[in-house]
């Protein structure tokens, strides 16, 4: 005997992003899901982001990592709020995880919600968490192979932050050509917004943090 | 390994269905889109583990991979999108745009009669 179900597999993860996406416009909050590689610098480059903006935009943090409050007690040396979420083990966070972070985070004070998920490449952007944007951020370290390989996360993603590039000009011996990652990514996504940036520099955060802040005033 | 945690939605689903149709559930036929990242080994791996010892042990998943679909701004043809090439298959057009990717369904699920 055969059944039709037709459900959507994830849906109780849908029912909290929905939670969360409600959460954010009522609050007119801007929130996006960073998505990268572990090591790419999505830490760094938050905590560059908001000593950048300190004087226009109050930005709040949710940390996923499977184990450790390290980043969280990075993010929290800038002054800004956060709230640590440990997956012990699980590879992504949930929208549900996100929902409970929420209650935690004094989020009436809030312009901006960055939710850095755990480092992977693949498996956290399957998940919805309720965000307005996924922002991946490939380092150049890793190599410019990677959005061919890896085509989910760029596919998705409205921004693309490539970090590091101060490792290029140091004549340091990476191959790392930033032509052949543009035109892969916009293979993958006609729409997204590419920014070559050095986190441990500075270079390139003009542009990034203009933009977050022109995102910012959109919600509001 | 994101595969453990769409097991163990699937499981939740499935029992559910089971207990509503009193009746031992054998296969369940799922369907997804590229971007959902599913690996059928994994999937399978994770919903043997977790599902042994209970009712949906012994259930075959068979899972459909609906390819990325394309919409040519050029010749206006749907096509199936292969990310190495980028192009319209049909008039070899770099300019579309990509159609929604299909979700991660629970189609059917097939039980035990008699």
């Amino acid at each position: 005997m055969k059944v039709k179900i037709g459900k959507k597999i994830l849906s109780a993860n849908e029912q909290y992003a929905e939670q969360n996406r409600k959460y954010f416009a009522e609050r007119k909050i801007l929130c996006l899901n960073m998505i990268s590689s572990p090591g790419s610098g999505k830490t760094s480059i938050l905590t560059r982001t908001i000593n950048e903006l300190k004087d226009r935009l109050k930005i709040g943090v949710i940390e996923g990592d499977i184990q450790t409050d390290y980043d969280a007690q990075r993010i929290e040396a800038t002054g800004a709020d956060v709230v640590q979420i440990n997956t012990e083990g699980a590879c992504h966070l949930s929208a549900a995880q996100v929902s409970g972070a929420l209650e935690k985070l004094s989020a009436s004070k809030l312009e901006v919600i960055i939710i850095e998920n755990v480092g992977n490449l693949v498996c956290p952007s399957a998940f919805e968490l309720g965000e307005n944007a996924k922002t991946a951020v490939l380092s150049v370290a890793e190599g410019d192979d990677k959005p061919a390989k890896y085509p989910a996360l760029f596919a998705k993603s409205k921004a693309l932050l490539i970090n590091k590039i101060d490792l290029l000009s140091l004549g340091a011996a990476i191959d790392f050509d930033i032509e052949k990652v543009k035109s892969d990514v916009h293979r993958l996504n006609k729409t997204i917004e590419i920014f070559n940036v050095s986190a441990k520099t500075g270079e390139g955060f003009d542009r990034w943090c203009d933009w977050l802040f022109e995102q910012a005033k959109k919600q509001a | 390994m994101h595969e453990m945690s769409v097991a163990q939605n699937l499981m939740a689903t499935i029992s559910a269905e089971a207990a509503k149709q009193k009746s031992k559930p054998i296969k369940a036929k799922i369907s997804c889109g590229i971007l959902n990242v599913i690996n059928d080994e994994l999937l399978a791996e994770a919903f043997s583990a977790i599902s042994k010892g209970t009712s949906c042990e012994s259930i075959r998943l068979e899972i459909e991979h609906k390819p990325m679909r394309g919409l040519c701004k050029k010749c206006g043809r749907e096509f199936e999108v292969d990310f190495s090439k980028g192009r319209c298959t049909c008039c070899d057009s770099a300019d579309f745009e990509l159609l929604e990717d299909a979700p991660l369904i629970l189609e059917e699920i097939e039980f035990e009669t008699g």
